[in-house]
């Protein structure tokens, strides 16, 4: 971590966060599946100040040709940052961290989806980072997992993504960007609720193994919260007019 | 460029039914990396420099340490900076051309864990605050390959900076000036260790070599640091963990690591 010194309090002397929130609590989080009207599939989410978009096209056709795959289908990801979505202006060329990331939503959706169905195909997702406030990539996990469903690509679950991390010495759901900057570490997970797997799990920091553990068990219970109102943003979507759900 | 390891059928099959009987293809035990040969001070010319082999794997990396200018937020600390490369010679499928997912994963993850270790004092490396500062650049070339690139690597580039030696330079007329003939050992704090293990199944193997890597359901390379704590942690392949295996991980990337960092502690006292 950056460890960078500044007047900040990352937790006070009550427990509460730079931010307001306790150590447990995320960040408001909404979720609206279907705003896009061209593609496949799509959702937007709101992660605290996080504003990304995801899309969905396919399964369709693969071009260059030779990437397909005649025995499975094949997802691709592209996770990409606005030039006006952080305070310094961002270059639109992709970064090697934003390709790292498109890399790793990926392979975190690639277990949920059940491309096998879909030989010679490929699925695309596209992510926008209109705003970024740190947790991007779960943020963006989220919104693209939504999206996916969305499209009606069958699915073995949801992935729900969610960080922990740890802020002076204490354990922590949901890192935001300040507490990212200049907190102890910062772990996002990626996980299939329903399975029980983890799909997408990075750290950045150190932790000793009883705080690994705790974050873990932490970040997972942020993701099952996530859960809920990623299927809840479906339903609205799908059962507005009262229909039976 | 991205290699991808293709393997027939029968192959996998056969991996497969030893995993059963508990053993792998090329008889290690499910724990137990392959072996590791760490040679130092191979490019005379870098200011750092490895030569890892591990099992069939082989990687050469160098450190070049020159003045720079810091980070824009991080004016109070030097720099550092990994980069890896698959070699065209390294492998059939690897092709030349500009860096892959796959390779700027590789470099991402043992940058990552050096850098979170907190390896190097990096604030140390200030020559004018905000101004000048050393950088130092860990440039990973594979030229066999043969699996677990994120171990060879990251072993590599440890072994290249504990027996790096930083030249001195000092700020005349605004600009950073070279001392000749004044090296120091660089400020080190700690020795960074990444040990990556596959899942195929629910067996969990460290080291996979290139025929179990191209089996493998899911991967997970996990860096621990001299206390035995964990610093940086990825997890890749096309499927995933669950919690409980994730933690087993933790605790063998702990036990293997400590045996690895013998091994470098030894460069660092023979330096």
């Amino acid at each position: 971590m950056g460890g960078r010194d500044s007047d900040l309090v990352l937790l006070d002397e009550n427990g509460i966060r730079c931010d307001g929130r306790k150590v447990d609590e995320t960040r408001n989080i909404s979720i609206k599946a279907g705003v896009l009207k061209n593609a496949n599939g799509s959702a937007y989410i709101e992660f605290g100040d996080n504003k990304i978009l995801a899309g969905v096209f396919g399964p369709r056709d693969v071009h260059p040709k030779h990437m397909s795959d005649t025995d499975t289908g094949i997802i691709r990801c592209r996770y990409h940052m606005s030039p006006f979505s952080v305070t310094e202006r961002k270059n639109p060329a992709p970064s090697r961290r934003e390709i790292e990331i498109g890399k790793v939503i990926k392979e975190a959706l690639r277990p949920a989806v059940m491309l096998e169905k879909f030989p010679r195909t490929a699925v695309d997702v596209y992510v926008e980072v209109l705003q970024a406030d740190g947790g991007t990539r779960c943020a963006a996990l989220d919104a693209a997992s939504v999206a996916l469903a969305d499209a009606g690509i069958p699915m073995r679950d949801m992935v729900s993504a969610c960080a922990a991390g740890k802020v002076a010495d204490t354990i922590i759901l949901d890192v935001n960007n300040e507490e990212d900057q200049a907190g102890q570490a910062d772990m996002p997970i990626g996980y299939m609720p329903n399975l029980g797997k983890v799909t997408l799990l990075q750290l950045d920091g150190v932790l000793t193994p009883a705080e690994f553990k705790k974050c873990l068990e932490t970040g997972i219970e942020g993701c099952k919260q996530v859960y809920e109102i990623q299927k809840q943003a479906l339903k609205d979507k799908y059962f507005a007019n009262g229909e039976q759900q | 460029m991205t290699s991808t390891f293709v393997i027939d059928q029968l192959k996998r099959n056969q991996i497969n039914d030893l995993l059963e009987k508990g053993q792998r293809y090329d008889g290690r035990r499910f724990d137990e990396p392959r072996s590791l040969t760490i040679e130092t001070g191979v490019i005379p010319k870098a200011d750092g420099s490895a030569r890892v082999r591990l099992g069939d794997t082989e990687v050469v990396t160098g450190i070049k340490i020159q003045p720079d200018r810091p980070f824009p937020d991080m004016g109070d600390k030097g720099i550092f900076i990994c980069t890896a490369e698959i070699l065209p010679l390294a492998h059939p499928t690897a092709e030349p051309g500009p860096p892959g997912e796959d390779v700027i994963e590789l470099a991402r993850v043992v940058d990552r864990g050096i850098r979170e270790s907190g390896m190097v004092d990096l604030s140390q490396l200030v020559l004018e605050k905000d101004k000048s500062v050393i950088g130092i650049f860990a440039d990973n070339s594979v030229t066999d390959h043969d699996g677990n690139l994120f171990d060879a690597c990251s072993c590599a580039s440890t072994a290249a900076i504990l027996t790096c030696k930083i030249p001195k330079w000092e700020m005349i007329d605004d600009k950073p000036t070279l001392v000749e003939g004044q090296k120091s050992d660089p400020p080190i704090t700690t020795i960074p260790v990444a040990v990556t293990m596959a899942r195929i199944g629910d067996y969990i193997l460290v080291d996979p070599n290139a025929d179990e890597w191209a089996c493998m359901d899911a991967r997970i390379t996990i860096t621990t640091n001299s206390n035995g704590n964990i610093c940086a942690l990825q997890k890749g392949g096309d499927d995933g963990f669950t919690p409980e295996q994730i933690i087993q991980c933790s605790e063998i990337a702990i036990s293997a690591g400590a045996k690895i960092r013998q091994k470098l502690e030894q460069l660092r006292q023979g330096r």
